[in-house]
């Protein structure tokens, strides 16, 4: 049976890992290769990095860590943050990446779904989407969860899978930094619209919010946390015990591998 | 060496770096002498299937692969490049392909049940045949390796090991030194390591 996947996010800034990393076992908390390493040792499903450099210039460093991840860590590698178009999707397929994904980029510009779809294949297209209740409905926001675009989250999600996304990353900000479970109602309203693999993020707090999570919406693909496995309140490979404890599938690496 | 095949399909980074992990040497190259002086070579691949055979075919390199393949030089194609290693594939009409492995590439949403997701992505496990094949010498059954995508292969008496989404999905072929898989070994933490590393002790 396919298991659910647990995904730790990494954002990393001028070659750092940011967001308060705190792990007691490693020497530089805050190298992005260590903590990959220490992540895919530990039975993380797939890592997703998150360029958040603001100037150009330092998008090349970015990539210079992509590619020294790329040539330790053998698990899927999704990336997003200033993507902006097939040039982007290029830059970081070329340094190692598997899957590129899109937010802020797709909504200035809706046909980079489409086209990297048609370029690189769907499996390489994840659609990343930050949605907020407003006035009883789910909107849409940019940049960070910071603007409001006016558009219906759910029909937003729809529409770029049709056009080729081949997963969809949804992020509550709602419940994000809450750490009181996913956004259960909404990853539901999700679920019913898309065939296509769902991630749930925003709000993990603790093993049982992942419980939860595939417990009760047992469609749901992959759980996406950040801080909880950065802090070790959640620790990989005790989660994933009691994920199969629970009868949820999933995958627990043999220690004896190379 | 092994010599992967570059045809303008795919991410190759990921796959010389993981052969270069566990000490061996790797080309990514479309060049015939290359290839022909290679020790043996991987097909990878992403995308759709004709598009694929397209590109193969204007590059002179369907006849280059048959050509290795029948002198017994081992090849292993991954997930596109499995597929394209058989007779034929109905994604998105109907293709031939190289031939190399008898049997078909159809849709899995034609077998997996409804309120499954097509793609079929992620990390699922290995049940081998009674003929698991050199690849899996080093693999225990039920091993969980990583998946991605949207057909299967039908039709095929060379299965050695399936995976089970609601159905058996084949996940790897061999005949003869011809081998397939459908998941990603350099996408399979040290599980695929291991395959890519029993894959590289297949002599000529």
């Amino acid at each position: 049976m396919i298991t659910k996947r647990i995904i730790p996010c990494l954002d990393v800034k001028d070659s750092r890992v940011v967001k308060g990393v705190n792990f007691e076992n490693l020497r530089d908390v805050s190298d992005p290769v260590s903590l990959a390493k220490m992540y895919s040792e530990s039975g993380a499903d797939e890592l997703v990095f998150y360029d958040i450099t603001a100037s150009g210039e330092n998008r090349a460093l970015f990539t210079d860590i992509l590619k020294k991840v790329a040539s330790v860590i053998f698990i899927p590698l999704t990336v997003g943050g200033g993507i902006n178009g097939l040039a982007d999707f290029e830059r970081v397929l070329a340094c190692g990446a598997d899957k590129v994904s899109v937010n802020s980029g797709a909504i200035r510009d809706p046909s980079i779904v489409a086209q990297a779809a048609k370029r690189y294949g769907s499996q390489c297209v994840v659609l990343s989407a930050d949605v907020k209740r407003v006035g009883g409905g789910y909107r849409l926001l940019a940049k960070g969860g910071k603007e409001d675009t006016g558009l219906d989250a759910i029909d937003w999600i729809a529409r770029c899978v049709q056009n080729g996304a081949g997963e969809v990353v949804v992020n509550s900000i709602d419940t994000d930094g809450v750490k009181r479970g996913f956004d259960l109602p909404m990853l539901s309203e999700v679920l019913k619209v898309v065939s296509v693999p769902v991630i749930a993020s925003g709000g993990a707090g603790c093993e049982q919010d992942f419980i939860e999570l595939f417990s009760k919406l047992p469609r749901i693909s992959a759980g996406l946390a950040a801080s909880v496995f950065h802090f070790g309140q959640v620790q990989i490979p005790a989660l994933k015990r009691r994920m199969r404890e629970c009868g949820i599938p999933s995958r627990i690496i043999r220690e004896d591998l190379c | 060496m092994t010599a992967i095949i570059d045809y303008g399909v795919g991410n190759l980074f990921s796959l010389k770096s993981s052969l270069e992990f566990i000490g061996e040497s790797a080309v990514v190259t479309g060049d015939k002498k290359i290839i022909e002086d290679s020790d043996r070579i991987i097909l990878p691949g992403v995308g759709a299937f004709g598009d694929a055979i397209e590109k193969l075919k204007s590059a002179r390199l369907d006849a280059i692969l048959k050509e290795q393949a029948r002198d017994g030089k081992p090849l292993l194609g991954i997930c596109l490049g499995m597929q394209l290693l058989f007779t034929r594939s109905y994604e998105y009409g109907r293709f031939d392909g190289l031939g190399l492995i008898p049997g078909s590439i159809r849709p899995l949403r034609d077998i997996v049940s409804g309120d499954l997701d097509v793609p079929h992505v992620g990390w699922n496990a290995l049940h081998f045949t009674d003929n698991k094949g050199e690849l899996f010498k080093y693999t225990e059954n039920g091993e969980y390796v990583y998946f991605v995508h949207s057909y299967y292969a039908a039709e095929c008496g060379a299965v050695t090991a399936y995976t089970d989404y609601s159905v058996p999905v084949t996940a790897a072929v061999q005949s003869g030194r011809v081998f397939g898989a459908q998941f990603h070994p350099e996408k399979s933490g040290g599980g695929g390591l291991k395959i890519l590393k029993a894959f590289c002790e297949v002599t000529v």
